[in-house]
């Protein structure tokens, strides 16, 4: 038996740490941690509501975009306040741009160099490659000089002895399995997905000034305004550029990061059976037809909400925002009821309490308290978020584009249904709905056109604007699925000021520790029983985290009911 | 692990060897000679500099971050980010892209501090109450791991506000005592590079510049580059004609606001903000923020989070056509640390508000309600 630690655990966003017990090449047992702690919370405690949404984008940059959206949601459901039909439609386009970007992203720079060996790239023929790809796809950059040149850049690279980002990387590891022609189709592609991001996000400049954290957010609707016969907002122009843009992103999508998913996927299906986890998926839903609020307005959704338990496909269950609480008996903080209660998000407590080992450190102790996030459970229940649960919840609900494509996947990859519940599985999810959402975002761009033509120029109901005509006091929440998963923000207004503002964040759900009765949180679960090659490279266990896209600045977050004084922290 | 030759090549070298053709090399040059606001006659100069500079190691570090300012680095052009990471910088250790993690990332870490003469890039603030436990990697304090990587360094760039000033951690009541990398680092030089995140243009101009003359760029009393600081958004808006003639927008998608109008009475605090968002715009110059329709939050501005809101609150003005002058008096005021708030008595809160230290023991608040007069009631109907 030997403890392993990965700290940092890098290509994510943010700090956390993992510490493993491996026995026989298996781990035994895993802790997940998260070693960073901002307390927003106390920051906005006090300020204009209509400010949230700019402070709390700023939990994260990687997830830009989705904070902001939970919170002109909860702060529109406190004061009951409807945005106008475009503007959710702008909110919507906004919000699955983000999803293809952020997903391209980690697929290609976060991800893929778990399963891409880039040294032995510089092994491949060029014209074997360019086969392999178009084989695959009609990509338009598969000619044997086009991966001639890669291999070549990356030959001088290599030679001139500074490897940079590539640096101490796992290279000849024996869990990698690419030959080397998949590896350079691979590394090709991880570089024009570099350029691709770059352009595709001009969607988020045009529709919300600048990426990251887009600027055009306002509860009752968008800064962005629409005038057919202006220069100086949304017009026909506007909507051919976005066109092209959209298109370009379904092109990418559907060219590149489908094969390529499919060719990796091909060479590891034993990750198929590693790396299941609780089993339990749970979905907000979202993409709201129609102006309502999507919080309140759960039937009305392109993405479904619900539960699926037990890795059981034959039930949707019903998801009750009221059901959620979070625990806090393994994490640096304290309630004043006693650490081993669950609190509802309304009823939370922020109170920091680090009892871990004075830095610098070797272990923590994780029979004690030993990480900044709190373990959220719904129902009592720890529940998997993100891509996997979604198009799991979407294809049990019978969601025709997701069943089509999910079906499609397991038959090429020539694996059953049960193969989704595992690292590959979250992975191969994550592509889908890149897929599904590259689609969907033409269609709303489409709706958009439409209601411009039939004469709608309203971007902002700026009937409730001025806090004059607000209730002395109003609460309420924010429901929305980020590309990581299930977040919900909760606030409470009184006289005009934040009284409390809470957020459940989908890394909190999966990298959360173990809550007062043992449980584990989804990353410990999921990383039990992973085969270890060599404790000393820990590749797979990068795997398995990777296959989840942490973000652990959105995770440990944690934001105050009300404020209260942080009390001593102990340093041992 | 691979085994490489320690054999070291130019940029310019790496570049061409990659593909890259000279004459998209030389545009670069000519692009980043106009980010820099240099005359022409250094686009040469600024090409000899990079064919013979050797790729500098770079050191990214981050702390109490959001990611959004490595975000801002993938969005390069121009070099894109795949010239800059491959070619002109050697960038051995950034948690968010390198292939290595755990004991391997951090000995990758100290072999570039061996090595010496490498770049320090720091995103994040720093937590100082509590002995740092508010942020460590790999069992270390930010603190500790900043003290480090900063020795031996050539130089330190603050990508975003948090590194430069302490940024949304540091915003009262500051709960974690954090600071700006300033304050903990002396004996190297050191440029902030603000913004909510930083614009990508502006780091790869400090970086040529750095190149090119082997200094970093002049600076003004907060540690910005005046290429890229000097200036008010208010003097090099788009629609500053529309200010000086009185045409503002009033409400969120009216006629003002559809047709590009000022949106200093939405709450733009363009007047008392220095960047140069107008010209260099963002995401290749697609679009800006008063570009997309909503005001500047003034992001570059030191404490920010706490002197420029709340957001749609409207700067102080005298009524008329007077507004001019008074905001150019305004914005002069505001070139060193002090800020422009709503209310003197809001200001001189956030001014004297205690950062870094143990902020838990004294909590300082801000009296919002003094920051919330002094709006609309002031400055002058069109």
């Amino acid at each position: 038996m030997s403890r392993i630690v990965v700290d940092p655990i890098t290509r994510i966003e943010g700090h956390l740490r993992v510490e493993a017990e491996v026995d026989g090449g298996k781990i035994t047992d895993a802790w997940s941690s998260c070693t960073m702690w901002r307390g927003i919370e106390k920051i906005l405690n006090g300020r204009d509501p209509r400010d949230a949404w700019y402070f709390t984008q700023r939990i994260c940059g990687v997830c830009t975009t989705v904070h902001a959206m939970a919170s002109v949601r909860a702060v529109e459901n406190a004061l009951g306040i409807e945005p106008p039909l475009n503007a959710q439609i702008i909110r919507n386009l906004i919000q699955a741009s983000q999803f293809v970007h952020d997903h391209v992203v980690h697929f290609y720079h976060l991800h893929a160099l778990d399963w891409v060996d880039v040294v032995s790239a510089l092994d491949a023929d060029p014209s074997a490659t360019a086969e392999l790809a178009q084989s695959i796809s009609t990509y338009p950059r598969s000619s044997p000089t086009y991966f001639a040149q890669v291999r070549d850049r990356l030959a001088n690279f290599v030679a001139a002895g500074r490897l940079g980002p590539f640096t101490n990387g796992y290279w000849g590891h024996p869990a990698y399995r690419l030959p080397p022609e998949g590896n350079l189709l691979a590394v090709s592609h991880y570089l024009d997905a570099l350029e691709f991001q770059r352009k595709y996000v001009e969607i988020h400049a045009i529709l919300g000034g600048k990426n990251p954290h887009l600027q055009t957010y306002l509860v009752g609707g968008m800064a962005v305004p629409i005038d057919p016969n202006s220069q100086n907002a949304i017009n026909a122009g506007t909507i051919g550029r976005l066109r092209g843009l959209l298109r370009e992103g379904l092109d990418f999508v559907t060219q590149a990061y489908i094969p390529d998913l499919l060719l990796v996927a091909s060479f590891y299906t034993d990750w198929a059976a590693i790396g299941g986890g609780l089993g339990n998926y749970m979905s907000f839903g979202d993409f709201p037809h129609g102006n309502k609020n999507p919080s309140t307005d759960p039937d009305n959704l392109f993405l479904p909400r619900g539960i699926v338990l037990g890795k059981d496909l034959g039930t949707v269950h019903p998801m009750d925002p009221g059901k959620i609480a979070e625990y806090v008996s393994h994490s640096w903080y304290t309630y004043e009821a006693g650490d081993d209660v669950a609190l509802p998000p309304l009823e939370g407590e922020t109170t920091p309490n680090y009892t871990g080992p004075e830095p610098p450190f070797e272990f923590l102790d994780t029979d004690a308290k030993y990480s900044w996030l709190k373990s959220p459970r719904y129902d009592d229940t720890p529940m998997e978020v993100g891509p996997l649960a979604r198009m799991l919840v979407a294809y049990a609900a019978g969601h025709e584009r997701v069943v089509e494509l999910v079906d499609a996947v397991l038959s090429k990859l020539g694996v059953g249904a049960e193969a989704l519940f595992s690292t590959l599985g979250r992975t191969a999810a994550r592509g889908i709905e890149t897929q599904v959402l590259a689609e969907y975002s033409l269609d709303l761009l489409d709706t958009l056109a439409a209601n411009i033509a039939g004469g709608d120029l309203r971007i902002h109901n700026g009937e409730l604007w001025d806090p004059k005509d607000w209730p002395a006091e109003a609460s309420g929440f924010g429901m929305h699925e980020a590309p990581r998963g299930s977040l919900s923000h909760w606030v409470r207004i009184a006289n005009g000021e934040i009284a409390g503002y809470q957020a459940v964040v989908p890394s909190t759900w999966n990298a959360g520790p173990r809550d007062a009765n043992g449980r584990r949180g989804a990353y410990e679960a999921a990383l039990l029983d992973t085969p270890m090659a060599d404790p000393a490279q820990p590749l797979e266990i990068l795997r398995t985290v990777h296959s989840f896209d942490p973000c652990m600045a959105c995770a440990a977050h944690v934001l105050d009911k009300d404020g209260n004084p942080v009390v001593e922290v102990q340093v041992l | 692990m691979l085994e490489t030759d320690t054999r070291r090549d130019s940029i310019v070298e790496s570049l061409l060897a990659r593909g890259v053709t000279r004459r998209r090399f030389l545009e670069f040059c000519a692009a980043t000679t106009a980010i820099l606001a240099l005359p022409v006659t250094y686009e040469a100069r600024i090409a000899e500099a990079l064919e013979t500079a050797e790729k500098p190691t770079l050191v990214w570090l981050e702390f109490q971050d959001c990611a959004g300012n490595s975000e801002s680095f993938l969005r390069a052009r121009d070099p894109g980010v795949a010239d800059i990471v491959l070619d002109i910088l050697s960038v051995d250790y950034h948690e968010t892209i390198m292939a290595a993690a755990g004991h391997q990332a951090e000995a990758a870490r100290e072999e570039a501090i061996a090595r010496g003469g490498h770049i320090v890039v720091v995103e994040g603030s720093v937590p100082t109450a509590h002995g740092g436990v508010y942020c460590t990697i790999g069992g270390k304090t930010a603190q500790q791991i900043l003290a480090e990587t900063v020795q031996g360094a050539a130089a330190v760039i603050n990508t975003g506000t948090c590194s430069a000033y302490g940024g949304i951690p540091a915003a009262a009541p500051n709960p974690t005592g954090a600071v700006g990398v300033p304050e903990l680092v002396s004996g190297v030089p050191v440029v902030n590079l603000p913004g909510c995140p930083m614009n990508v243009d502006n780091l790869t101009a400090t970086i040529v510049h750095y190149l090119t003359f082997g200094a970093l760029p002049a600076t003004d009393g907060v540690g910005r580059p005046l290429f890229a600081y000097g200036e008010r958004i208010h003097d090099h808006c788009e629609r500053r004609a529309h200010f000086d003639a009185g045409q503002f927008a009033l409400e969120w998608g009216d006629e003002g606001h559809r047709k590009g109008w000022c949106l200093y009475k939405m709450g733009c605090k363009g007047p008392s903000t220095f960047h140069n968002c107008p010209s260099q715009r963002w995401n290749g110059g697609t679009s800006w923020p008063i570009g997309a329709g909503h005001g500047c939050v003034g992001c570059s501005e030191p404490f920010f989070w706490d002197t420029m809101t709340p957001i749609y609150g409207r700067l102080p003005a005298p009524p008329g056509f007077g507004v001019t002058t008074s905001l150019e008096k305004i914005g002069a005021g505001i070139v060193g640390l002090t800020a422009l708030g709503f209310g003197a008595h809001g200001v001189a809160k956030a001014v004297q508000r205690k950062r870094g230290g143990d902020a838990v023991q004294t909590p300082v608040e801000i009296d919002r309600s003094a920051l919330r007069t002094g709006s609309d009631e002031e400055g002058g109907e069109r």
